[in-house]
């Protein structure tokens, strides 16, 4: 009896320790696969060539990532510039002033939000976003655009990373202990003030992972950006001119004039250099939260 | 009676929703003297003194009626500057709470905030609320320091420093000790014996040691209400009534 039962704990102990293992060969198994399958162009052309040349042309055997790499960057930074401070000031409002009754009823809507299927908002992108930049915002600047813009990407990517740095800073910032509120406010300060110099002090380097972690959603970002950036290789001058991220130059080449030589291989490594990216992000992300945490 | 008194309650009544937390809380509070709450937890001694510069009413849902007048001003009038009324009182709570900066800026704060630019004036204020409370030679080589590099009973210290360098006229103390060992804790009640030649002290305790070692004078609340007050001697020693005779003898806590 007893024995069956010791058997028992064993067999499932190491049942769930091999079912969690799994999940690590799954990445380890993504980043084999696509290191073999961009090893190719890796024997032919150098690394540093790839990164950072222009020119792609296929048929030429030229597949420069260049243009993809920066626009991936452009479109992932003006989300954060157009997101980041309303994101913060919103958080503020949710977390310091307003009443629960709304906090619960905002932070309820922008977890749905959260759960959009990322088609809908390029869906939402294309109908108003794009044909507001081409008919109102960018006459307004004097330039002219189609629409398809690295700004309609900008703009769709940082409504969806808006639920991410949201709901992480409200928490954050609700973490601040109170008495360090009542401390600031006993002394004199303001509400604001203590906002200010006590709060978002505290709350700081969680706000800043919170940033990181909406990053690497909005660099891997794919549908939604490439229903309406546009996906023009040309390096964008200006937010009114088209861009095209990595994923979407994977999203739409891969399984196309895969007869061109090198052309999957290509695909792959721009696959793999996206993936190192964000993976670089997740790792500051986790590095900064263990700081906070061992922090308090 | 005496001279008069910065700190006067009437009809005071607190309410956390449908707590009734203070009940019809009428009393004066000496100048310059240290005044002790006593009481068993829960009675609303603490409630009593955050009510005393409005921090009662700043997160949750409260409701007050009644008047407590500072320097004969109802700090629950509308349209009251409240910065002001707090900048005189300064708040000790029970684990001491650094702002998080360093050791200068946690005791520049205040002035800053109120308006002080000069660099100069601003570095003598810190370095005479330092000394004022001690801290000078034990963190002078380090201001620049993060302040929750400092032991707890320096922080209560820094805290208590914050707190003066806005130039109080009263100092509110709720169980400012309960966290520190005996020696912070003998250093912070030094600490308010000279200060009080300057500043009215009031302190929350649930230490009746404490109280005797410390109070002139001495609030007893028990379930929310007033039960009796008085000089420290009279009210340790020839209490009146009843419920303050089983307090101090230990029997109610």
């Amino acid at each position: 009896m007893k024995n069956t039962r010791n058997l028992k704990d064993i067999i499932f102990k190491n049942l769930i320790k091999l079912l969690t293992n799994i999940s690590i060969l799954v990445l380890i198994g993504i980043f084999l696969s696509l290191i073999i399958k961009s090893a190719p162009i890796l024997k032919e052309k150098s690394i540093i060539e790839i990164l950072f040349s222009t020119k792609w042309q296929p048929f030429k055997k030229e597949f420069g990532l260049w243009t993809f790499i920066i626009s991936t960057f452009y479109v992932t930074i003006f989300s954060l510039i157009i997101s980041v401070p309303l994101c913060i000031l919103s958080s503020v409002y949710l977390s310091e002033y307003c009443n629960k009754r709304i906090k619960i009823f905002f932070l309820s809507i922008i977890d749905i939000l959260a759960g959009i299927p990322s088609v809908i908002y390029g869906i939402w992108g294309v109908i108003i976003i794009v044909p507001l930049i081409k008919n109102q915002i960018a006459p307004f600047f004097n330039a002219s655009s189609n629409g398809y813009s690295l700004l309609a990407g900008a703009i769709v990517l940082s409504v969806m990373i808006f639920p991410i740095i949201i709901q992480i800073t409200v928490q954050v910032m609700e973490n601040v202990p109170r008495e360090l509120r009542e401390a600031s406010i006993a002394i004199g300060a303001t509400k604001w003030e203590t906002i200010k110099f006590v709060v978002l002090k505290k709350a700081q380097p969680g706000i800043i992972a919170s940033i990181i972690i909406a990053t690497s959603r909005a660099l891997g970002e794919t549908i939604a950006v490439l229903m309406v950036v546009g996906n023009v290789i040309k390096i964008p001058k200006s937010v009114f001119d088209p861009a095209y991220p990595l994923p979407a130059l994977i999203a739409n080449n891969y399984g196309e004039m895969m007869s061109i030589p090198l052309y999957e291989s290509a695909i792959m490594l721009s696959a793999l250099i996206l993936l190192i990216i964000v993976l670089a992000f997740n790792v500051l992300a986790r590095i900064i939260l263990i700081r906070i945490e061992r922090k308090s | 009676m005496e001279q008069k008194s910065h700190i006067e309650a009437k009809k005071l009544n607190v309410y956390y929703g449908n707590n009734h937390v203070l009940k019809n809380i009428n009393l004066q509070i000496p100048d310059k003297k240290i005044t002790a709450i006593i009481g068993p937890s829960g009675c609303g001694k603490t409630t009593l003194l955050k009510s005393f510069n409005r921090m009662i009413d700043i997160f949750d849902e409260v409701k007050v009626t009644g008047e407590v007048l500072f320097d004969n001003e109802n700090i629950y009038k509308k349209n009251i500057e409240l910065t002001h009324v707090r900048k005189k009182m300064g708040l000790l709570l029970q684990r001491p709470f650094p702002l998080p900066m360093s050791i200068f800026d946690n005791v520049a704060y205040g002035p800053k905030i109120h308006g002080l630019k000069s660099k100069k004036k601003i570095r003598e204020l810190v370095e005479f609320y330092l000394k004022e409370t001690s801290l000078w030679n034990e963190v002078k080589d380090k201001l620049q320091a993060p302040a929750t590099s400092l032991s707890i009973g320096q922080q209560q210290r820094l805290c208590l420093a914050r707190g003066l360098a806005v130039e109080p006229e009263v100092i509110l103390g709720d169980e400012p000790t309960s966290a520190l060992d005996p020696i912070a804790t003998r250093k912070i009640e030094e600490k308010f014996h000279q200060l009080k030649k300057d500043y009215t002290i009031v302190i929350v305790t649930h230490i009746l040691r404490q109280a005797k070692r410390l109070a002139d004078y001495v609030i007893f609340m028990y379930l929310g209400e007033l039960i009796e007050a008085g000089p420290a001697d009279k009210i340790f020693n020839e209490p009146e009534k009843e419920l303050t005779k089983e307090y101090i003898k230990g029997l109610i806590s």
